[in-house]
Formats: C-alpha cells, sequence, structure tokens
C-alpha cells in the first residue's frame, strides 16, 4: 500500500517540532553565549520549509496520482479532472490551502533567513523566533483540526466527488496563492515591529527594515484581491467585480491597514515621528489577516466562499487570534506608548498629508470591519438575523477615496515639515482648473449624469496631471529619478485609474436581461445583438449548452460570443460560463439564465465600459510597490549597515567582555 | 499659542470631527440598510413589516414554480415544511442553484397582499452549503424526520 500520505503528516509533525524549537532559540538565545543557539535559528528554519513543503508535495502527488483513500483527494477531485486543475485543486478546499498557507509562511521565513546579514544579528533571531511561533500556531492548527492526509481505509470510494466547478479555473490556480503571500507576508512586518518592542529599538532604522516586506506583502495582496474580483467577474455570470462579501471584506481590511502602514512607514523612515502609530498599524495589519482567516474557515458568516461550518476550527483560530493580538498589544503598551518624537511639522506638510491619508484609511478601515462583524453582534445580542446591504458601504466608500484622491493630487507639491504657498500654488492654479475641466468634458459624454461620477473624473484627473508635472518638472532639471519616487508615482497612477474605472463601469453600464428565443434580435446600447441558436458541446469533464449570439457594434465589424451553461458530470451541477469580448475601453459581456421553454432563453446582456481599468489601476499600483522595494537606496544601505552592523556586535562583545 | 500646541489642537480637533462624524454616519447608515431576515413562520403570521426591504428565505415547493410565457417574470411558494408558506413573485434571471426543494434567500418587499416581491434571489454556489439563516428551518426539519 502507498504509504505517502502517512509520511506526509509526519513531514508536518517533524515541521511543528522545528517550529517549537526554533521559537524557543530565536526569542530564549540572545544572551552572550547564544550564538550557538542564533545558528541553529536558521537552520530550524530552514527545516521547516524543507518539511512543509515535502508534506504538501506529497499532497500534491495524492491528487495528481488519484489516490482517493485519502479523504481531502476524495472529496476535492475526480479522475476526469485535467492534470492542471488536479494540481491546483490540492488548494481547492480548507485542508490544502491552509497547507498552502504554511508553505507560503515558511517561503517568507526563508526569505527573511536569506537577507539576515542586512539586520544585527539579535534582531534577525528575534524576528525568525516570531515568525516560528506563529508558524507553530498554524501548523498546529494544520495537525490537530485539518489534517489533509486523513484517510478513507477501508471505504475507498471508487471516483472522486470532484473539485467546486466554481473553482475548475485559471483564477483560482494564482488566486490563492497571490493572496496568500499577502496575507502571510504581513507576518513579517509584524514580527520585525514585535522585535524592536521586544529590544526596545524603535528607531528609523526599524522602519527602514520593515519597509521592502510590507511593500511586496502588499503587492502581492493588491494582486490577490483584484485577481479574485476579476475572476468573480467572468466566473460568477452576473457581471458584477465586487459584492461586499465578507470574504472579500475579510481581504480588504488587511488591504486598508498594510496601506496606510507603507504610507506611515514612510514618515517614520524619513522623519522619524509617527512611530508608535507605526508599530500599531504593523500590528493591526497582521492581526486582520488572521481574522480574514478566522472569518473564511469558520463559516461564521454567509458567504460566498466560506469553506465549511466546523466550530472547532473557528475557536482555535479565534483564541490563536486572542493571544497574537493580546499579547502584541500588551508588548505595545508596555514599550509602545512611550516613544515621542521631537520632530514637528506643519499644516501644510507631507507629514500632515499622510496623517490625512492614515485617517481615511483606517476610517474606511472602521466602517469595512463594522459592517461586517455587525451581523454577528447583531444576533449575539437579539437572536435575530439581519444583513448589511452594499448600499451602506458604498455610501462611505464613495466620499471617502474621494478625500483620498485629493489628499493624493497633493502628494507631488507638498514637501517635508513645511511647504510654502509658492510651490503648491501651481497646483491649485492650474493644475485644478485643467482637472475640473477634464471633470466637465467627461459628464457632458456620462449618461447618466452624476456628480459623484464628474467629481471622481476630476479628482483622478487632477491626481494625473501633478503627478505627470512633477515628473516633468524632474526631467527638465535633469535631477534623478529614483526608483522609489517612480515607483511611488505609478502606484498613484494606478489609484487614479481605479477610480476613473470604478466610478465609470458602476455607474455608466448598461444592463438588460432578456427572454430571447432563436432567431431574436436586441439592442444593447448601441450594438445589435442577435440569437443565432444552440447548440450542445462536451468538454473534457462537462457536457454543455452553448449559446451563439451575433454581437454588431453601431460601426464596426460583427463577431460572435458563445456564453455555456455547463453541467459537470460528477455532482451533476450546473454553471454559467459568460462570454466576453474584453477592451480597453469597454466589455461586451453575455452569459445564459435558464431555458424558459419552446427554445426561449432568459439571456443576461452586459455593456461594461473601462470594467478593465478597475484592475488595470491595481496592476499599477502593485508594479508601483515592487519598483520600490528595487530602489538602489535599500542595496546602498546594505554597504552602510554592515559597517553598523559590525559595530552593534563589537560593542555587544566589548559590554560582555567588561 | 506655540506652534507644537496649535499643531496639536489641530489634530485634535481633526481627529474629534473624524471619529464623531464616522460613528453618526455609521448609526444612521445602518438603520437605513439593515435587512433583517424573517423565516416563512414570521412572514405568515405577520411579524414581518409590509413595504420594508427586509430578508426572507424557505424551501422552494416542489411544483410551484411558475413562468410567465411572455417575459422573465416567475412565480414560486417558499416553505419551512411546517405549515408556514408564501409566494414569491421575482423578474429576472434566477441563480443557478436555484431549484425546486432548495433552500434560498429572497431579498425585497413584503405586499401587503401577502405577496413578496423580491428584487434579488440568492442561493449559495455549493450544493451542500445551506445558507446560515435556514439553518433553523432545516434543523427543524430533520428533527421532524427523525421522530
Amino acid at each position: 500500500m502507498n504509504m505517502l500520505p502517512e509520511f506526509g503528516q509526519i513531514s508536518l509533525a517533524c515541521a511543528a517540532c522545528l517550529a517549537l524549537a526554533a521559537a524557543v532559540t530565536g526569542l530564549g538565545g540572545n544572551g552572550a553565549r547564544g550564538e550557538l543557539l542564533r545558528r541553529s535559528t536558521v537552520s530550524m528554519v530552514v527545516g521547516q520549509f524543507v518539511f512543509s513543503t515535502v508534506a504538501f508535495a506529497i499532497l500534491v502527488t495524492a491528487f495528481v496520482n488519484d489516490d482517493f483513500s485519502v479523504e481531502y483527494v476524495a472529496n476535492n477531485s475526480n479522475s476526469l479532472l485535467p492534470w492542471y486543475y488536479k494540481i491546483s485543486a490540492a488548494w481547492g478546499g480548507h485542508e490544502g490551502s491552509f497547507l498552502l498557507w504554511i508553505v507560503i509562511m515558511t517561503l517568507w521565513m526563508v526569505a527573511v533567513v536569506v537577507r539576515r546579514q542586512n539586520y544585527p544579528q539579535r534582531f534577525a533571531n528575534r524576528v525568525l523566533g516570531i515568525l516560528s511561533l506563529l508558524n507553530l500556531g498554524f501548523l498546529s492548527f494544520a495537525f490537530f483540526t485539518s489534517n489533509p492526509f486523513t484517510r478513507l481505509i477501508p471505504m475507498t470510494p471508487a471516483d472522486g466527488a470532484d473539485l467546486n466547478p466554481l473553482l475548475q479555473d485559471f483564477g483560482l490556480i494564482v488566486h490563492p496563492p497571490l493572496l496568500y503571500v499577502g496575507y502571510v507576508g504581513l507576518a513579517v512586518p509584524f514580527a520585525f515591529a514585535v522585535a524592536a518592542l521586544l529590544e526596545n529599538r524603535l528607531d528609523a532604522a526599524w522602519s527602514r527594515w520593515s519597509r521592502p516586506w510590507t511593500n511586496v506583502a502588499w503587492a502581492a495582496l493588491t494582486l490577490g484581491i483584484a485577481l479574485g474580483s476579476w475572476w468573480a467577474y467572468y466566473e460568477l455570470g452576473w457581471g458584477g467585480w465586487w459584492f461586499w462579501d465578507p470574504v472579500e471584506n475579510a481581504s480588504f481590511m488587511p488591504w486598508l491597514a498594510a496601506t496606510a502602514l507603507i504610507h506611515s512607514l514612510a514618515v517614520t523612515e524619513k522623519r522619524g515621528t509617527f512611530k508608535s502609530w507605526t508599530l500599531l498599524l504593523a500590528i493591526a495589519a497582521f492581526s486582520l489577516s488572521l481574522l480574514g482567516a478566522f472569518i473564511v474557515r469558520s463559516g461564521v458568516l454567509t458567504s460566498v466562499h466560506a469553506f465549511a461550518v466546523d466550530p472547532e476550527r473557528g475557536s482555535y483560530i479565534l483564541a490563536f487570534l486572542a493571544l497574537v493580538v493580546g499579547g502584541s498589544l500588551t508588548l505595545y503598551a508596555l514599550r509602545g506608548g512611550g516613544v515621542r518624537a521631537a520632530v514637528g511639522y506643519q499644516l501644510m506638510s507631507r507629514e500632515f498629508f499622510m496623517l490625512i491619508n492614515n485617517v481615511i484609511l483606517v476610517v474606511s478601515l472602521a466602517v469595512v470591519l463594522w459592517g461586517t462583524l455587525a451581523p454577528i453582534g447583531y444576533e449575539v445580542l437579539t437572536g435575530s438575523r439581519i444583513s448589511i446591504g452594499v448600499p451602506f458601504f458604498n455610501m462611505f466608500f464613495v466620499p471617502l477615496m474621494l478625500a483620498l484622491a485629493a489628499a493624493v493630487s497633493l502628494v507631488p507639491v507638498l514637501n517635508w515639515k513645511r511647504t510654502r504657498w509658492a510651490a503648491i500654488k501651481p497646483a491649485f492654479a492650474y493644475a485644478l482648473p485643467l482637472a475640473v475641466v477634464g471633470g466637465g468634458l467627461t459628464l457632458y459624454f456620462t449618461e447618466p449624469r452624476l456628480v459623484m461620477v464628474a467629481l471622481a473624473l476630476m479628482l483622478a484627473a487632477w491626481i494625473v496631471v501633478t503627478h505627470a508635472n512633477d515628473i516633468w518638472k524632474r526631467v527638465r532639471a535633469r535631477s534623478s529619478m529614483p526608483l522609489s519616487y517612480a515607483g511611488m508615482t505609478i502606484a498613484h497612477l494606478g489609484f487614479a485609474m481605479s477610480v476613473i474605472g470604478v466610478a465609470v463601469t458602476s455607474t455608466q453600464s448598461i444592463e438588460a436581461d432578456r427572454r430571447m428565443a432563436p432567431g431574436d434580435q436586441t439592442e444593447l446600447g448601441t450594438a445589435a445583438v442577435q440569437f443565432v441558436g444552440m447548440q450542445q458541446v462536451r468538454g473534457p469533464n462537462y457536457v454543455a449548452d452553448q449559446g451563439n449570439f451575433i454581437v454588431t457594434p453601431a460601426g464596426g465589424s460583427p463577431y460572435s460570443l458563445k456564453p455555456e451553461k455547463r453541467r459537470y458530470l460528477a455532482r451533476g451541477s450546473i454553471m454559467t460560463e459568460a462570454a466576453i469580448n474584453p477592451g480597453f475601453m469597454s466589455d461586451t459581456y453575455i452569459s445564459l439564465g435558464e431555458p424558459l421553454g419552446d427554445g426561449a432563453w432568459a439571456v443576461r446582456l452586459h455593456f461594461k465600459p473601462l470594467v478593465r481599468w478597475v484592475w488595470l489601476g491595481c496592476l499599477l499600483m502593485a508594479l508601483g510597490g515592487v519598483m520600490a522595494v528595487a530602489d538602489k537606496r535599500y542595496r546602498r544601505l546594505r554597504a552602510r549597515q554592515d559597517a553598523q552592523v559590525r559595530e552593534v556586535h563589537e560593542s555587544a562583545a566589548g559590554q560582555v567582555s567588561t | 499659542m506655540n506652534p507644537v500646541r496649535k499643531r496639536r489642537l489641530y489634530l485634535a480637533l481633526f481627529l474629534l470631527l473624524a471619529v464623531s462624524g464616522t460613528t453618526a454616519a455609521l448609526m444612521v447608515a445602518l438603520e437605513q440598510n439593515i435587512n433583517m431576515f424573517f423565516p416563512p413562520a414570521d412572514v405568515v403570521a405577520g411579524v414581518a413589516p409590509t413595504e420594508t426591504p427586509i430578508r426572507a428565505g424557505g424551501m422552494v415547493l416542489e411544483g410551484s414554480v411558475v413562468r410567465d410565457p411572455g417575459s422573465l417574470g416567475v412565480e414560486f411558494v417558499l416553505t419551512d415544511r411546517a405549515g408556514a408558506e408564501f409566494t414569491v413573485a421575482f423578474e429576472g434571471i434566477l441563480p443557478d442553484l436555484f431549484r425546486e426543494g432548495q433552500g434560498i434567500i429572497v431579498q425585497g418587499e413584503l405586499k401587503e397582499d401577502g405577496l413578496f416581491a423580491a428584487r434579488e434571489v440568492l442561493a449559495k454556489h455549493d450544493e451542500n452549503y445551506m445558507p446560515p439563516e435556514l439553518m433553523d428551518i432545516a434543523g427543524h426539519q430533520n428533527q421532524g424526520a427523525d421522530s
């Protein structure tokens, strides 16, 4: 009999033991004679990575070999599934996706190991210790409540129950891994913050070390969320791209906190102020990603993606969350409160606008948190169930994001500490009128004409104009354009792009639900749509009714769209596969409802202008975040730090000898 | 006033405004956008308010789905399998997992004549998944089957 799955389980147990040991040496091995312990922390961190990866590889092997004696494989795969979905099915359910989470966690830890020379030895050791402690929590959660290697012996099923058809898609192959890179990546700034608190080393150096990690995690989270939104758009079959669903909110909350953290870290590094606030944000960002895990995996909330309703898992994560939040906040209260900066700044300064940015982001965060958790609180208090509608979130996010856009547009003209009016004047005297004209012009083309849309377009144009002007000024003055500056500019332009996309697509889309029989013709905006007929098609593991629609845009050449209604054979479940003609300026989207008899079908027709801008903007934001990490500054820093680190070591050694 | 104090004052005022503004807005918005959930028994008994946006749910009664031949209009009956039933009218496209016997949630308004005018029909994307709102009803049903 194939014993591999048992080895997977043993491998997980080994990783957990190493995590425990590394947590002990990482947090305890910082005495004078701890050199050996500190070295062993490093090798045990690498060991956690090796054992977790082996466990994951074994799980993937079980999927590829159709080993249905493993319960998780039997529940999430089927022999008819194409090989690439067999691999991605490994993270299609709760247990496997959590194992992936652990593998990614250990990857981040190995990355810290690789870059450990950039930090003082003890500090790196503490960071690795904290990360191992967190990983121990994850590993024991997997081992005790969510073991992916549980066997179904002797009642081995002949074939698997199949992967949920919704998840048989390219989007699912990449969306969860990216999202987890972001979620788990926030553990690194968290560990840096806790290590800094433990060492009482709350200087600018700490924030400089933390910045690249935060940026990469944030960029991955941004991409993960954007991918999820894109996936929902084409896969759920009703053309929406954001639903304020609890699980979406679960990923959006750490994103908002991480966005605030990126900006606050910049202030702490450059100006040495906002110190305790930055620490708090680093703690909050990771705590919120744990809260997200709790929301998704405990099933407390009604949601499209809730994995399963399992009180045991829920209470485990809740206890873990309480320990992490409680522990780090206690430490913060003991050490962080006293950090005061002596640096002042004026109202018209970059610092103050960063503060505004942070307040807006934290208020947004509070709104999402409230909207997500209020139904639970209400049920606990009154026993009846409520849901909070989309209008609740929109009501806050429209004004909040407009205010944020206004703040972003002034960034290029603001200096640290204080800014003279003469420097700000062009932003109001030239850029703003230009933006107003731009916004006003677009108002002329929109239908329906809405003040909020014009305002959003105007503010987005303002961001573009002030940032473009700043680039132009630098080019003309032949001054340097460091990658961190370019990254910031690209990220801000990406934000403007997303704002335009959201404003236009959510108000200017044309959506029509029609009853159509073969031969029928209908209008979608300025395009004519003809329903030619239906035919049966077969996929590897499904059969489908495929509609043939000919779309003729006004003044364009006709093309055909073929939406499908699929029936997956293993579960007999029905799936809508939308047909989309994507475009930079607009999408045309057709999906099938249900057959209405006499050959007629319910048909959903959408015309969605600028919908891609929402995701392209996110792509730019993520690109900007990663570019900033590649800045020469961080590399040059390494040389300088080497000297610094050596100094610290020597002085430490000196202290010991005296 | 010295600049540091002045800045602190502005900061405190700004924070105070932001916090109180947000809290007030949150309360008002919540008041307007809360959707209470009512099981079929409450809808039938008149506990559920009429002409107000609410959520209701139940199982789709077998054989109750009636389509309008000329449009996308559809009517069906939701039941808790314990005697309470009400009719839902909906115009639009039903979700993939809508089928007879399936537990679903409807969002809309209850009319004076007892007809539920749905603006949205929600069925979840996993056939094993039961909306938490319907768990009580389903549990009830299972107990019934056991005895």
